[in-house]
């Protein structure tokens, strides 16, 4: 073993034995240190999941969607214009598509009703994702009774598990035949909620949106790379505000465990000077309160980091949880996939190391360099 | 006379105190001013039946929310997570808020009846 080697081991033998003598003080700073980076953790790592999650269901869209606007309002599209998209140079394919939404009698809750063309379940049928059925208690054969148009109860029968992508597809999906979602929603026969463009290449879809507004000006194309765009800063936003509101109680945290920290105790001072008296190097003191810095701020790291990992799979969300979802609070409740990215833990780490680092260091430097004799009496 | 600190001090809070109550006074004043136009504004309220004060002006369910539906803020596309900046400061209104209710119709197929 070389004389650095050892030299660092007898160093952290050293601050093993400090830590253990003031237990109660580095216990506190640990705690509430920890639950700083706890709350901001809980805000960055749901926020990430949020995205991914609305990244995620983007990823089965269309590249193009067309809706129409009828006095500033979503309105039906008419099959028909189908054949003035196709003609636009670049469009590969229109579809009309039916989906809406309907209120789950039951809940209040905001479920999605989908009418696909492909493999469609018969006309008393509904197929629905696998946490919707969990949620109400029903299984494969069961009957489902949502309202029709005009408030009669329909009963159509679990034919099977729609397949789902998403958490909250997952817990919102229905999947019905045509005639059921006329007759669930009153969507007039030659009439779609909107027309799904598959698109050649991807970097015509601006030309493509401002031919297809010129064409039907009524119409509102929406451009699904945009809207991936407009999550990931609306999600931003969003997390920002609440830590804005949060900013007050973490700052009163921060001082404290600042305060803890960064003020060097009669003891501790009387500390520094006995071992500068023995012989010690300010290089070593310097070294012994880095190492103690780092263990007692990559506890806190670790702590508020794994506890906000374990919130994100409690029963019960976090209250941060319906402050970023906003109006999505209407869908039934449902738990992003937890998305951890490299960044945000790294960022995080940064966040907690280092100004404990500079707030504990800073001060022990100061008590190393001055005359020992001094120091003591202090 | 020698002007020590805490004179210095206790002249600056009198000031700003004389400064806050002068913004008080000016707050009254402009607000008694301001009765003139309420009075027009709620007469135009009611002869165009307003519903509620337009807080924002970026998503038409926040704008007024008394009018607000469970599905307006999802129409980009199929299950779209709600993404204007007000949805967050102004949550759904509690008419809204998707909660169980006592006269649901029984699901025949759940056995919960």
């Amino acid at each position: 073993m070389t004389a650095g080697s050892h030299r660092h081991l007898r160093i952290i033998a050293y601050v093993v034995g400090s830590l253990r003598r003031r237990w109660r003080k580095n216990v506190a700073v640990v705690l509430v240190y920890g639950f700083v980076i706890f709350t901001l953790a809980s805000v960055v790592f749901l926020t990430q999941s949020l995205r991914r999650e609305a990244v995620a269901a983007l990823q089965g869209e269309p590249e193009i969607m067309v809706q129409q606007l009828r006095a500033g309002r979503h309105g039906l599209t008419s099959i028909g214009d189908v054949a003035a998209l196709t003609r636009i140079v670049g469009v590969r394919e229109a579809l009309p598509r039916l989906w809406a939404y309907h209120t789950d009698p039951a809940s209040g809750e905001t479920l999605l009703l989908r009418a696909d063309a492909d493999s469609p379940p018969g006309d008393r049928e509904v197929s629905a994702g696998a946490e919707l059925l969990r949620r109400r208690g029903l299984a494969v054969g069961g009957v489902l009774r949502l309202q029709g148009q005009t408030g009669e109860p329909l009963d159509l029968t679990v034919s099977g598990v729609a397949e789902t992508a998403t958490p909250l597809e997952s817990a919102a999906l229905l999947r019905v035949s045509r005639a059921a979602f006329r007759a669930l929603t009153g969507m007039p026969d030659g009439q779609a909620t909107d027309l799904a463009l598959r698109v050649r290449n991807r970097r015509e879809l601006p030309t493509i949106a401002e031919k297809i507004s010129q064409a039907m000006p009524s119409a509102r194309p929406i451009i699904r790379d945009e809207l991936v765009r407009t999550y990931a800063s609306v999600f931003n936003w969003r997390s920002g505000v609440i830590i804005a509101a949060l900013l007050v109680p973490i700052l009163a945290f921060i001082l404290f465990a600042w305060d803890k920290a960064a003020g060097l105790s009669p003891d501790e001072r009387r500390e520094i000077g006995i071992l500068k008296a023995i012989g010690w190097e300010t290089s070593d003191v310097i070294l012994l309160k880095v190492y103690e810095a780092v263990a007692v701020s990559l506890a806190a790291f670790v702590l508020g980091t794994l506890l906000a990992v374990a919130a994100l799979a409690l029963p019960q969300p976090l209250t941060v949880l319906p402050a970023l979802l906003g109006w999505s609070t209407l869908y039934p409740p449902f738990r992003p996939a937890v998305a951890l990215g490299a960044y945000q833990v790294t960022t995080l780490f940064f966040l907690a190391v280092f100004p404990y680092l500079v707030a504990t260091v800073i001060p022990a430097w100061r008590a190393a360099t001055t005359d020992p004799d001094l120091v003591m009496r202090a | 006379m020698r002007v020590t600190r805490s004179t210095a001090f206790l002249g600056l809070v009198l000031f700003l105190a004389a400064l806050g109550v002068l913004a008080g006074l000016d707050a009254t004043r402009r607000s008694l001013g301001a009765e003139a136009r309420f009075t027009a504004n709620r007469a135009l309220a009611r002869w165009f039946i307003f519903t509620d004060p337009c807080l924002f002006t970026d998503a038409r369910y926040t704008r007024h929310p008394s009018l607000a539906d469970r599905h307006s803020p999802f129409q980009d596309y199929p299950l779209a997570l709600e993404h204007f900046p007000s949805g967050s400061l102004i949550p759904p209104p509690e008419h809204l808020a998707a909660a169980p209710r006592g006269d649901a119709p029984p699901n025949p197929g759940s056995g919960r009846r």
